[in-house]
């Protein structure tokens, strides 16, 4: 029987079998590509109209705030630790309560550390999310943001200002001290919904010092902006 | 290159180069070239869902002769190194070159002996994208982006000046071995002793 199966291509009906379709077939595949034409087209216009990403793409990083604008960044430099790809830098430093006038430097997260330096290399990071995956915090977060694109590599590698999530309302920007009367553990737990008078007070007084200090030695602020133009890339 | 090269400088050339830099953008035909898991992204941009013929790439060409644009799509291992050269010099002037992916771009995860670390240490870049892949919407991104850059290029005259200015910027350069290792923030100076003056710092590409 299975041999009968095997010849059967091979024998008289197959012949008749083709000169079945008749005289139209060759022209039959037109048909297709005609009525194509009155079909959906399916093309995503991309510049103008985009398909939206799935709601968890792993998009660019983002560095969350506390609903006061304290930084959730610990500097603990998990993240950095967990990435395949060496593609973050954090370098953290000690949060100051001393006051501005006695030399503190301010605080900036809730807590004990804040990242001072953060940086991300674009040109590196494969957007695996191991590094939200380590954040204890939820300071880094990602967005499902996906147009990076430069000529040049150093513009690629994304330092904290860039990497900040902008300031809502409620918000003010650090350095500034915590709720009067709260702890760490406080904005953990929901405890702040945003800033207070005090902070406000605070954060307009400081802007008031850097304003007159910038007058007064800008050569040395016009010098630390360059270095942070000199930013290296490899 | 062509004729539009030996036009004097001035009104007219101007004008030529407004209006080649819109032939060459508006026609820009991509090399049939792919290396690894980038090049089905690249792939997936030429089919009808992306639709890469919106943007006058009708086709991949099959011949790097008639390609103008090269998409290194994927990790350039040390021994495919001379080849991806290789079809860079087939590719007649005028050509661009967009390196696809965190590979092409630097290395990316493949920080080891057989991944070159970064395409640009071959060939000429125009355009890096990261991504890991870049989803096909990145990529368009990017083709976009030269595309602005093509579009205002320089001819002729104007061209030797940017170059020589290009040039002239890149000798004036410090070089990397020389930047400083990181940067202050704000007008912030640490009073931890971990600042970037920190001994273990100095002179030193952390990023590298």
């Amino acid at each position: 029987m299975s041999d009968s199966r095997e010849l059967e291509p091979q024998g008289g009906h197959s012949g008749e079998r083709e000169s079945e379709p008749g005289l139209l077939a060759s022209v039959a595949g037109f048909g297709v590509t005609f009525s194509t034409m009155f079909k959906k087209v399916y093309t995503e216009e991309y510049p103008e109209e985009k398909r939206p990403t799935q709601p968890r793409f792993h998009g660019r990083h983002q560095l969350n705030r506390h609903p006061d604008g304290l930084e959730k960044c610990v500097g603990c430099e998990l993240c950095a630790w967990a990435c395949p790809a060496d593609a973050i830098f954090v370098q953290g430093a000690d949060n100051d309560d001393t006051p501005i006038e006695l030399g503190g430097t301010g605080r900036f997260s809730p807590g004990e550390r804040y990242g001072r330096v953060y940086q991300i290399n674009y040109l590196r990071c494969i957007f695996c999310g191991l590094c939200i995956e380590a954040c204890p915090t939820r300071a880094l977060t990602m967005t499902n943001f996906y147009e990076l694109v430069d000529d040049n590599r150093t513009d690629l590698i994304y330092t904290k200002d860039q990497l900040l999530a902008p300031l809502q309302e409620g918000m003010l920007p650090p350095p500034f001290p915590m709720v009067d009367g709260l702890e760490e553990r406080d904005y953990y737990q929901g405890k702040v919904s945003s800033a207070t008078d005090e902070q406000r007070a605070y954060v307009e007084d400081y802007a008031a010092r850097a304003e007159s200090s910038d007058t007064s030695g800008s050569d040395a602020s016009a010098s630390a902006q360059s270095t942070v133009d000199e930013e290296v890339a490899r | 290159m062509g004729i539009e090269d030996k036009l004097p400088s001035g009104l007219l050339l101007t004008t030529v180069e407004q209006i080649a830099g819109l032939g060459r953008k508006a026609s820009m035909w991509p090399a049939t070239f792919g290396l690894a898991c980038c090049a089905i992204e690249m792939m997936a941009v030429g089919t009808p869902d992306y639709d890469l013929a919106r943007f006058g790439m009708e086709r991949f060409a099959a011949t790097p002769r008639q390609a103008d644009l090269m998409i290194v799509a994927g990790r350039v291992s040390q021994k495919m190194a001379p080849v991806v050269r290789q079809v860079y010099d087939q590719m007649a002037e005028p050509k661009w070159v967009i390196s696809m992916g965190v590979c092409a771009s630097s290395g990316g995860m493949f920080n080891n002996y057989a991944i070159v670390q970064g395409v640009d240490h071959i060939i000429p870049v125009d355009i890096y994208l990261p991504g890991c892949p870049p989803r096909p919407q990145m990529l368009l991104n990017a083709i976009i982006t030269l595309h602005q850059q093509v579009r205002h290029a320089p001819l002729g005259v104007n061209r030797a000046k940017a170059v020589a200015a290009a040039e002239a910027a890149a000798l004036e350069a410090t070089p990397t071995s020389l930047m400083p290792a990181t940067h202050v923030h704000g007008h912030h100076e640490l009073t931890s002793g971990q600042g970037p003056d920190h001994p273990s710092f100095v002179g030193r590409n952390l990023l590298a």
